[in-house]
C-alpha cells in the first residue's frame, strides 16, 4: 500500500533507532509526550518502546478524544435514546465506554435503544433521510480532524432543510489542551511534545507556536506511520540536545503552516467556542470545545431535547485523570488489569484503543510481567 | 480522533466526491473540505472525507530522511516547519 | 440430482415461493420440501430411507464429534455462503482431531417467508461441498419460525469421523520448542463478508477462503512430523486461536509479524476499516504446531499441498507462566497479541 508500507519498513526503523540512541546519550532523560492517541497506538502496537534507548520515555497525552469525555457527556446520549427514543449515530470507539447505572450505549442498544455504528457523518444523514418520521442525532465526538466532517453535515442538513437531524457537539480543540497539560507546574514534567498527524493536517503547524515560545517546549508533528513517529522522536532528541524550542513538521506530506483553509472555514461557519468543557482528567478548561452557532441552533441536540450537561465523578479508584494528564502509567493505577481490563473497563482510558490503558493492556503489558 | 489513510484518487463523481483505491479497495468519499483535487492525485481519507491533498515529493523527502545516519557529534539543521 | 418422487399434488415452486410456517410444521408441506428440496440435493441412500435417524455402519477406531452452528450475514459473499460454510466447517473441526470426517448431519432454522430459490441456492452448495469432499449429509431436520423471529435461515452441522490410530492432537500438548506453522493467507473471510456489508467496493472482491481442509489434514498426518495441536483459525481470527492454545498448554508464544501473510486488500480494506487481521475469521486456514525438528518437513508437505502454498512458519511455543502470546513486530519492537476484547470495534481515531 503506497505512502504507507515505506512508513512500516523495519530496516528503516533500525536505522532511525541507531540515531537515537547515538544522540540521546548527550542527557540524561528525554520526556516526550505523544499528544495524539492514534500515536499512543502506533507506538504500542509497533512496539517501538523497545526501539527507544532507557533514558526517552514515551509520556501519552490527552489526546483521545472518547477518553476525554466525561461521564456526564454520555450519559446524555444514553438519556437521548432512552429517554427521547431518538436514533443515535455514533462512531464505533463509543460504543463501550462506561456511564452511569452501568450502562453504556452497547448495553442499551441490547436493551433495545436505537443505537446505530457509522463511519462517516453521511451515514448519519442518510439515516436521517431514510426515517423522516424518527428523530436522529449524531454523537458528534473528536478533535480538529473530526470536526469538519460534522460541519459538512450540518450545513447539509440545513440546505436540505431536514427536520428530524441533531447533534449532540462533543468536539474539542487541541491546542487548549495541550496549553492545560503545560499549566501544570508549567510543564516542568515535559521536555517536548510529538504533535498530532491530522488534527495537524487541518489547522496547521503555526497554531504549535505559543508552546515553544512562551513555554520553551519543542514541537514536533509527527505523521501516522511508526516511522514517522520515530522520526519525529529524533528531531525532538536533536532540539532539546541544542537547547532549541521550535515547532517542526516532520509530516511534511500533510501539514503546511496554515493547514487546510476550507476545512477551517466551514468549521468556523458552524461552530463556535464554547466558554468552558469539562475534560475528564483536566477538569474545566477554558475555550476547549466547540458549540454549534446560534444560525445554527436547530441542529442542537441538547436544546432540541432539554437534555443537560450534569457532571458525574469518576469511579474513585479510576486513575484516568492522572494517566491522561500524563502524570501516571497505567500500570500504576491500582485496578489496570484486574477490575479495568478491556472486556470490564472502569474509566474511558481502556475502552477507546487510543486510550493509553487499553493500548498498554493489549500491547504491552507484558514488560511488567517480564520484571 | 486521527485515523485516516492515505489513497489515490481514481475519479471524481457527479455528486462531487470521488472514487480512491487503497490496496485494490475502492470507496467513494467527499471532496467537501479539498479542492483542486483530481484524477491521480494522493488524498488522506478521514471518516469518508479527503481531509488534505499529500505532496508526493514531500512524502519522498521524509522518506529519504530515514535513510540518513547521525553524524556523531553534530547538530544536524533541522527541516524548517 | 435424482427427480423426487411424485407424491404431490403439486411440486414445490422453488423459483417464486416461500418458507411457509406449514414447511417446518411435521405434516405433508414439510415432507414435500424434505423430499424435492433437502434430500433431492444431498441424494444418498441415508436420506432415502426416510427415517429420522441413520443407520451408520460400525467405525473402526476412536469417534470424534463436533458441531457448528452458522449464522453468517450476508447469506451470501464471494466465495461461498452459509451453506458450503457450514459444510466446511464442521469438516474442519473434526479433521483438526486428526480424524477422517465420515457423516454430517444439517438443522436447519427458517424464517417463514424466505425465498425458496434461496434456499435453494444455499442447499445445492451445501450439497456440492458434501459431495466435493466426500461426506454425506446423512440426516437432518428443519423448523420454521414466523417472520422477524430468525434472520433468514441458521444451519447448524455436526459432524462425525474417525480418528487416526495412534494419533491424539489436543490443544493442551503444546510444549517449549515447538513450531508454529500457519496454512496461508489470514483474513480472508472475515473482510470478504465485511467489506459486502459496508460497501467497500473491491475489484477484483476479497473472496472467502471457506474450503475443506481434511484433504490437507492426511497430508500433514502422513508426513511424519510428530503434531500436536491442529486448529482452524474461525471466529476471533489467529489471535484468538493461539491465545486458546496458548491457555490450554500453558505456554508463551514468539510469533514474527513479517512471516504472517496478508493479502493485499485484505490489509487495505482493515486500513479502511480500523481492524486487525489477526483479529479476523478464516474458514479455510489451519494452524499446526509440531516438534521443532520437524517443522521443515511438515512446511514442505503443506505447501504441496494446494490449499496451504503460502504456508510458513510463524513462530514458536515458549515457556511463559503468564501465556502470553508475544509477537516481534515489522518494526523490530515486540507486542502482546491479545484475547479479542469484546467484538473488535474498528478504529476511527
Amino acid at each position: 500500500m503506497k505512502y504507507i508500507d515505506e512508513f512500516r519498513d523495519g530496516a528503516l526503523a533500525g536505522n532511525i533507532a541507531a540515531n537515537i540512541a547515538r544522540e540521546a546519550a548527550a542527557a540524561s532523560g528525554y520526556r516526550l509526550m505523544e499528544f495524539c492517541g492514534g500515536h499512543t497506538h502506533a507506538i504500542s502496537r509497533y512496539g517501538i518502546a523497545d526501539l527507544l534507548p532507557a533514558n526517552v520515555r514515551m509520556i501519552h497525552g490527552p489526546g483521545c478524544p472518547v477518553c476525554v469525555l466525561p461521564i456526564g457527556r454520555l450519559d446524555q446520549a444514553i438519556r437521548l435514546v432512552r429517554q427521547h427514543g431518538v436514533i443515535l449515530c455514533t462512531y464505533a470507539d463509543a460504543m463501550r465506554v462506561p456511564c452511569s447505572d452501568n450502562l453504556t450505549l452497547m448495553r442499551a442498544k441490547a436493551g433495545g435503544a436505537d443505537v446505530r455504528m457509522v463511519y462517516s457523518t453521511q451515514d448519519a444523514l442518510h439515516i436521517a433521510r431514510a426515517n423522516p418520521q424518527r428523530q436522529v442525532v449524531f454523537f458528534a465526538l473528536g478533535f480538529e480532524t473530526t470536526t469538519p466532517p460534522t460541519a459538512v453535515a450540518v450545513r447539509q442538513a440545513r440546505l436540505e432543510r431536514l427536520q428530524n437531524f441533531s447533534i449532540l457537539c462533543n468536539h474539542v480543540l487541541t491546542p487548549a489542551a495541550m496549553h492545560a497539560i503545560l499549566s501544570i507546574e508549567g510543564g516542568a514534567g515535559l521536555d517536548g511534545f510529538v504533535g498530532p498527524a491530522h488534527v495537524s493536517t487541518v489547522i496547521g503547524s503555526r497554531p504549535y507556536a505559543p508552546f515553544s515560545t512562551d513555554y520553551g517546549k519543542p514541537v514536533v508533528i509527527a505523521g501516522f506511520e511508526p516511522l514517522d513517529v520515530m522520526q519525529a522522536i529524533l528531531m525532538l532528541v536533536r532540539q532539546i540536545n541544542d537547547g532549541r524550542a521550535q515547532v517542526e513538521n516532520e509530516f511534511t506530506r500533510a501539514v503546511t503552516p496554515e493547514g487546510n483553509p476550507k476545512a477551517q472555514a466551514l468549521v468556523a461557519e458552524v461552530f463556535s467556542l464554547r466558554e468552558s468543557f469539562e475534560w475528564r482528567g483536566l477538569g474545566t478548561v477554558a475555550g476547549s470545545a466547540l458549540r454549534l452557532r446560534s444560525e445554527f441552533a436547530e441542529f442542537d441536540a441538547e436544546a432540541r431535547f432539554g437534555v443537560e450537561y450534569v457532571a458525574v465523578a469518576d469511579h474513585k479508584a479510576c486513575e484516568c485523570g492522572a494517566i491522561l494528564r500524563g502524570e501516571k502509567r497505567p500500570q500504576d493505577c491500582r485496578i489496570f488489569g484486574t477490575a479495568c481490563t478491556p472486556d470490564t473497563p472502569v474509566g474511558s482510558c481502556m475502552v477507546s484503543s487510543e486510550g493509553a490503558c487499553a493500548a498498554h493492556y493489549s500491547y504491552g503489558r507484558f514488560r511488567e510481567a517480564a520484571r | 480522533m486521527c485515523l485516516a489513510i492515505p489513497a489515490q484518487v481514481e475519479g471524481l463523481t457527479d455528486a462531487g466526491n470521488a472514487i480512491v483505491m487503497l490496496g485494490g479497495v475502492r470507496k467513494e468519499i467527499s471532496l467537501a473540505l479539498v479542492d483542486g483535487v483530481a484524477a491521480g492525485d494522493y488524498v488522506i481519507v478521514h471518516v469518508g472525507y479527503a481531509l488534505q491533498k499529500l505532496d508526493r515529493e514531500e512524502a519522498e523527502r521524509t522518506l529519504a530522511l530515514f535513510s540518513e545516519m547521525s553524524a556523531m557529534n553534530e547538530p544536524e539543521d533541522s527541516p524548517p516547519p | 440430482m435424482k427427480t423426487a418422487k411424485r407424491n404431490f399434488a403439486r411440486t414445490l415452486d422453488l423459483a417464486h415461493g416461500r418458507v411457509e410456517m406449514s414447511h417446518g410444521a411435521g405434516g405433508r408441506a414439510m415432507a414435500q420440501l424434505i423430499a424435492e428440496l433437502f434430500a433431492a440435493a444431498f441424494d444418498n441412500p441415508y436420506l432415502a430411507t426416510g427415517n429420522d435417524g441413520a443407520l451408520l455402519a460400525h467405525a473402526q477406531g476412536r469417534l470424534v464429534m463436533s458441531c457448528d452452528s452458522h449464522v453468517v450475514s450476508p447469506l451470501f459473499f464471494a466465495g461461498g455462503d452459509i451453506g458450503c460454510l457450514s459444510v466446511h466447517g464442521t469438516i474442519n473441526d473434526v479433521a483438526m482431531m486428526g480424524a477422517t470426517p465420515m457423516y454430517l448431519a444439517a438443522s436447519f432454522i427458517l424464517e417463514e417467508g424466505f425465498p425458496l430459490a434461496d434456499l435453494r441456492r444455499i442447499v445445492e452448495s451445501m450439497a456440492n461441498a458434501a459431495r466435493t469432499a466426500g461426506v454425506p449429509i446423512v440426516t437432518g431436520d428443519t423448523k420454521v419460525v414466523e417472520q422477524g423471529k430468525g434472520d433468514g435461515v441458521f444451519i447448524t452441522t455436526t459432524g462425525v469421523g474417525v480418528a487416526r490410530d495412534g494419533i491424539t492432537l489436543s490443544g493442551d500438548k503444546a510444549q517449549p520448542g515447538d513450531a508454529i506453522l500457519l496454512s496461508g493467507t489470514i483474513g480472508d473471510h472475515g473482510m470478504a463478508v465485511l467489506s459486502q456489508r459496508e460497501n467497500l467496493t473491491l475489484d477484483p472482491p476479497i473472496v472467502s477462503d471457506t474450503a475443506a481442509l481434511h484433504g490437507l489434514v492426511e497430508v500433514l498426518l502422513d508426513s511424519g512430523a510428530t503434531l500436536r495441536v491442529l486448529r482452524d483459525p474461525t471466529r476471533g481470527g489467529l489471535a484468538a486461536t493461539l491465545n486458546e492454545i496458548a491457555k490450554q498448554s500453558g505456554v508463551g508464544m514468539m510469533l514474527h509479524e513479517s512471516a504472517i501473510a496478508v493479502n493485499e486488500p485484505v490489509e487495505a480494506a482493515c486500513e479502511f476499516l480500523g481492524l486487525d487481521p489477526l483479529y479476523v475469521a478464516n474458514e479455510g486456514k489451519l494452524v499446526a504446531i509440531c516438534q521443532r525438528q520437524d517443522a521443515q518437513r511438515l512446511l514442505e508437505a503443506m505447501r504441496g499441498h494446494p490449499l496451504a502454498r503460502r504456508a510458513s512458519i510463524i513462530g514458536e511455543i515458549v515457556e511463559d507462566a503468564h501465556c502470553f502470546v508475544q509477537m516481534t513486530t515489522r518494526m523490530g519492537g515486540r507486542r502482546i497479541v491479545d484475547w479479542l476484547a469484546g467484538e473488535q470495534l474498528p478504529r476511527i481515531c
